[in-house]
């Protein structure tokens, strides 16, 4: 598919990318590409200009602080995530992520593309939900950072505004987490998930059901299935499964996402 | 934009839109047309590349984004006339019929040889998850890799 004229900057440091944002207001930024190339073939947004984020080192890298806190660049790949040896401090990452799509879109696309798209399938979102992660955007003003919670705003809309980038996630210590999801096919797209971690109590981040992540807390993995009940969600209908039966899968991926990560 | 590509050992310089494509770009302006578009939205593998020695597929990339990197084509896996073991088994096996997913099939299984020269039955499997076939089942292509997994 021809896309549409478009021009094309590979800007060398953050700072350069974000003055070209805020300079340009019909630029977006450009990561793996795996959803916006697609986004731009259907003509769903046509940018002027694509910022293209791959220069950026600033935006690269996995650090493992002492007390077990992951900091992670927006632009690191699928692939990378499940390669690096301190992302195993948070097993789950890798584990999701090499359930995302295939080799070749896990090799292009990003943690940063994956939550900045926020389609409410994708699988990032409420497995950041539920770990409790924090972004960090820049911007003309500096830097502010957002708890995953508050990140998420809406269908293909979260906290970063116009010119500013996310640039990285930083990610607690832990191992008690679990995902489940039904999907199109073996690891194909999510018709829903769950996310789950286990601190004490236990917190679900359900994704596919809403705009955003519905977060819902119970006591232990038995009383999960009943507090996603009482959220009283009201999931979309599509062809692939009724506001019904989401709402019914709801409560299943988040009582085994929920023992899952309660066993580990 | 300028940019400049090496493409199976061969450099090219050339002029391209920003809104190009990777596989429009071999395709069309270098003649390099054994890569295929089967969707053209990411989905068939049939345009799967190796750039700098990544597995991507090369109708969600821009050709300028490929500027300065060295890309690998089915083109470039025979040498001297002569198929790598990987084509030849793909041939003894009956593993392609139309053939038109052949190409990417053969990226991403080179690309999974490299990395991995004795991958399971599963591994060749999910190695291929970006790759349709509307022909062969999978069994034979499955058989190929296997028959040269060390
Ligand atoms: C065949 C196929 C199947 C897929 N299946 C799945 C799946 O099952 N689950 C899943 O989760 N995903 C799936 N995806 C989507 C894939 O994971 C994408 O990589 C991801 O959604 C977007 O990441 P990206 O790096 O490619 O971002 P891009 O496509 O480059 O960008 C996406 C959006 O985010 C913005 N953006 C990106 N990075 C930043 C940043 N640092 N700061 C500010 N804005 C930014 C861009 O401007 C754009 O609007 C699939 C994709 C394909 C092609
Ligand atoms: S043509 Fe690129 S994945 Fe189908
Ligand atoms: S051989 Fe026809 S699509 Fe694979």
């Amino acid at each position: 598919m021809l896309l549409r004229e478009v021009e094309y900057a590979k800007p060398g440091a953050v700072a350069e990318a974000l003055q070209l944002l805020a300079a340009n207001e019909g630029a977006r930024a450009l990561a793996g590409g795996q959803t916006l190339v697609n986004v731009m073939k259907a003509r769903a947004a046509s940018p002027d200009m694509l910022v293209d984020l791959n220069g950026l080192e600033e935006l690269r890298g996995i650090e493992l602080a002492g007390d077990g806190t992951l900091t992670i660049g927006a632009m690191t790949t699928y692939t990378e995530l499940m390669r690096s040896a301190e992302a195993k401090a948070r097993p789950i990452l890798g584990e999701v992520c090499a359930t995302i799509a295939d080799v070749q879109v896990r090799n292009r696309g990003t943690i940063g593309g994956n939550v900045c798209s926020n389609d409410p399938t994708n699988h990032l979102p409420p497995l950041m939900v539920a770990i409790g992660a924090r972004m960090t955007i820049a911007g003309a003003d500096g830097e502010r950072e957002v708890p995953a919670e508050d990140f998420f705003l809406g269908v293909y809309l979260t906290a970063v505004g116009p010119g500013e980038l996310l640039t990285r996630i930083s990610i607690p210590a832990g191992k008690k987490d679990g995902f489940a999801a039904v999907t199109l096919g073996a690891e194909g797209t999510c018709i829903c998930n769950a996310a789950a971690t286990v601190n004490g109590a236990v917190r679900i981040a359900l994704g596919c059901v809403d705009a955003v992540p519905v977060v819902v807390t119970a006591d232990s993995a038995g009383g999960v299935a009943d507090a996603v009940r009482a959220a009283n969600l009201t999931p979309p209908s599509d062809v692939h499964a009724s506001s019904e039966y989401r709402t019914h899968l709801a409560a299943v991926l988040a009582t085994r996402a929920a023992e899952e990560a309660a066993a580990r | 934009m300028e940019i400049a590509v090496t493409v199976n050992g061969q450099t090219y310089e050339r002029d391209v839109e920003p809104r190009k494509l990777l596989i429009h770009f071999l395709r069309d302006d270098l003649d390099l047309t054994g890569s295929h578009i089967g969707c053209d939205t990411g989905n068939c593998g049939a345009c799967s590349v190796i750039v700098d020695g990544v597995l991507l597929k090369s109708c969600m990339l821009l050709a300028v984004q490929a500027n300065g990197t060295r890309i690998e084509t089915v083109e470039g896996l025979s040498e001297d006339g002569e198929l790598t073991r990987l084509q030849q088994a793909f041939n003894e096996h009956h593993a392609l019929q139309c053939g038109y997913c052949t190409p990417g099939m053969l990226m991403s299984t080179t690309a999974l040889l490299r990395e991995n020269p004795s991958p399971s039955e599963d591994e060749i499997k999910k190695a291929l998850q970006g790759n349709i076939c509307r022909c062969t089942g999978y069994w034979n292509i499955v058989e190929a890799v296997k028959s040269v997994a060390k």
